[in-house]
């Protein structure tokens, strides 16, 4: 097992990778799906269906699939990216979907009467979705969430079968060098491990401390 | 640019695809069926066990909820069998990877529908003289089973997406047909415009086909 | 004593929800300082007169005047009618309070808060302003110790002191009650009905459905029957409670005093 720990500096490489594309994705897709979120809950129905459609096929294929034919695919329609660049479209786009429903169900989660007590005060739509929806929306919004923040962490491994040197391929350069799997894919899994469920931890507390806002 | 649209070569080898489905649909019922399994062997043994017995089965739960499948498809294709001595094909292995999988997100199914089993119907079999172990089998499990039957529809759906991983350790389901294909024509975009929709149309046959299952037998809480 | 000001007018007032016929012609004058109560079965549209005074349900036909000013529609030019926008409705609703059934304070502000938003934001108050103001009119619901507690620590009846509060700050024209006990314990529903008996003696302008009759008697200046989306029968609280010549009426007497006994 000794062994398996000298190629932890390595193997640290990889998951500063890892964090990178996975901190890249999360910042996309938060953007993009909060902002196609909010505007399929509110929208006409021009754009309701279109990003509709855009969430349930993306949700609706495996995310291996998006990645391969992105990653292969791009370059015939004279798009070039670089490696990481076209993963973390590939992701970002998934993960943006995800968070289309997340936010959806965040903002539909809210008790109609919180509409109506606000338009009886006479709030205007623009102040009752800025201090009556949006504050409620948020508090049900972060914990699923960081759960869509653990799957992309999760799903950024799949990086490493596009050459990426995350820490999913970190691990199996080593076994190529090494030839004793097992350690190295228990390390891999520890590391992996303690991000993830620093995450949900996170997530699960968040849960508890808004409980008072489904009450 | 001149891209001209050629499915011929996909056309000679559409079993690859077809069979491939097929494949990727029995792997995904076969792991729900063992981790249901699973699944509902743990919560019972949750609910009823001590703080120990607890703290094993909320590692197992956490530790696959934690890694990503692709990991873990590894682990068990490459890793057991290079400390356990024993060989297993890239199927079965996936098999149980899959099924280990979708046990750990089992358990907590099974374990909130037992818990969501509403106090009264138990008090209601207290109350006529049923033992705990009746109560178990004539209430609690057949009340929980409605109660969850939507998160596995959802479940089912899932698995059937992550059947794409089999790919990885050559499982020739329908991802690995896919790439086959791709490999030896280059043609990519023409076995995207097939593959997307037959993952899309059988995600929505197997969601329609249990909704209407949940439809007869769910209850609504 | 009331005035002979008018504060609300309903002519002819038509609603339908899909094939569902829920008002067939409303008419029903307010005036200032009065308290109408309104009564009726289930599904005899009195919950959905109210929520069209306020706009929170548009109507089909018909007129609703606040103060002389059409609440729903205005004038399109050429005797067409337009609906309103939402700011116009907001500018409207200002000056119509509402208190719900179930209470719909908002979770994440404390009562305090939840009384200082339409202050600031809708009145335009400064916040000290709206602080104080806020503080006194809790302070008169007798909630004077919890003005930073948040919805969730509070109880039913309590919250409801609270969606008062939050209604009557505003200085509305008229308040419209929306069942506020039919939700509660029994043993909170009391000291709701008190503040609003308070606010009555007040002189505040109001429109209460309801199933409380005792509250009807002794608060009401008048009471409206309805049922099947009409004004069935009206008058004061002795001559409707006496319910002679309505058999409609003296049946859902019957049927209520059954329940509360």
């Amino acid at each position: 097992m000794t062994f398996a720990l000298q190629s932890l500096p390595y193997l640290w490489q990889g998951l500063l990778v890892t964090l990178e594309v996975s901190g890249l994705v999360v910042f996309f897709s938060l953007i993009a799906g909060t902002i196609m979120g909010v505007t399929i809950v509110y929208a006409p129905w021009w754009l309701y269906w279109p990003i509709r459609f855009y969430s349930d096929i993306l949700r609706g294929i495996p995310l291996l699939v998006l990645i391969f034919f992105m990653y292969y695919g791009l370059p015939l329609f004279k798009i070039s990216l670089t490696n990481v660049a076209a993963v973390v479209l590939a992701l970002s786009a998934f993960k943006s979907a995800h968070v289309i429903e997340v936010v959806r169900g965040a903002i539909q989660s809210i008790p109609r009467g919180q509409t109506e007590a606000a338009k009886a005060i006479g709030l205007n739509f623009g102040q009752r979705l800025l201090y009556v929806i949006a504050p409620q929306a948020v508090r049900r919004f972060l914990p699923p969430w960081i759960n869509a923040v653990v799957d992309t962490v999760k799903g950024s491994a799949l990086v490493s079968l596009v050459g990426i040197v995350d820490l999913m391929l970190a691990i199996q350069q080593v076994i190529g060098r090494t030839y004793r799997p097992m350690p190295l894919y228990v390390l891999g899994a520890l590391m992996y491990f303690v991000i993830n469920y620093t995450l949900s931890s996170a997530s699960r507390r968040l849960e508890a401390r808004f409980a008072y806002i489904r009450e | 640019m001149a891209y001209h649209l050629n499915f011929g070569y996909i056309w000679t080898h559409v079993d690859k695809l077809t069979w491939g489905l097929v494949l990727s649909l029995e792997l995904a019922v076969l792991s729900i069926f063992i981790g249901m399994v699973i699944g509902l062997s743990l919560a019972l043994v949750y609910t009823g066990g001590g703080r120990i017995v607890r703290g094993v089965v909320a590692g197992y739960v956490e530790f696959i909820r934690n890694v990503p499948l692709l990991l873990l498809v590894y682990l068990v294709f490459y890793g057991i069998p290079s400390v356990g001595g024993f060989m297993y094909d890239a199927t079965t292995s996936f098999i149980i990877t899959l099924a280990g999988y979708s046990g750990a997100y089992m358990v907590e199914v099974f374990r909130a529908g037992l818990a969501a089993v509403p106090r009264g119907l138990i008090d209601a079999g207290k109350a006529i003289g049923l033992t705990a172990g009746q109560r178990l089998v004539h209430v609690r499990l057949p009340t929980m089973f409605r109660i969850v039957l939507p998160s596995f529809s959802n479940a089912l759906v899932s698995l059937f997406k992550d059947t794409s991983l089999a790919s990885v350790i050559a499982v020739p389901e329908l991802t690995y047909g896919a790439q086959w294909i791709k490999t030896n024509s280059f043609r990519v975009i023409e076995v995207w415009i097939v593959v997307t929709p037959m993952y899309l149309i059988t995600g929505y046959a197997l969601l329609f086909t249990l909704q209407q299952l949940e439809r007869r037998f769910a209850i609504q809480r | 004593m009331p005035s002979s000001e008018l504060v609300v007018q309903i002519r002819g007032l038509k609603k339908s929800f899909g094939a569902n016929r829920v008002l067939d012609g409303i008419d029903l004058d307010v005036q200032k300082g009065q308290v109408v109560v309104v009564i009726g079965p289930s599904g005899s549209g009195k919950t959905t007169l109210l929520r069209c005074i306020n706009l929170l349900e548009t109507y089909d036909e018909g007129s609703i005047q606040v103060d002389g000013v059409e609440v729903g529609f205005r004038d399109g030019g050429g005797g067409v009618r337009k609906h309103r926008h939402d700011r116009e409705l907001a500018r409207i609703r200002a000056d119509i309070g509402m208190v719900f059934q179930l209470f719909n304070l908002f979770p994440h502000l404390t009562a305090r808060e939840n009384v200082m938003l339409g202050l600031r934001k809708v009145r335009g108050r400064a916040a000290a302003d709206a602080k104080r103001i806020a503080e006194q009119w809790l302070a008169r619901v007798g909630l004077s110790d919890k003005f930073d507690s948040l919805p969730s620590q509070l109880s039913g009846g309590q919250q409801q002191r609270v969606g008062i509060a939050r209604a009557v700050a505003m200085g509305p024209k008229v308040l419209l009650l929306d069942e506020i006990t039919s939700a509660l314990d029994p043993e909170l529903v009391g000291e709701v009905l008190n503040v609003v008996q308070e606010l009555a003696r007040d002189g505040m302008t109001m429109i209460v459905v309801t199933h409380e009759m005792t509250f009807a008697r002794d608060v009401g200046t008048r009471i409206v029957f309805m049922d099947g989306g009409r004004i069935q029968a009206q008058g004061t609280p002795r001559e409707v409670l006496a319910a002679t010549g309505h058999d409609r009426l003296k049946a859902f007497l019957a049927r209520i005093e059954m329940k509360h006994h």
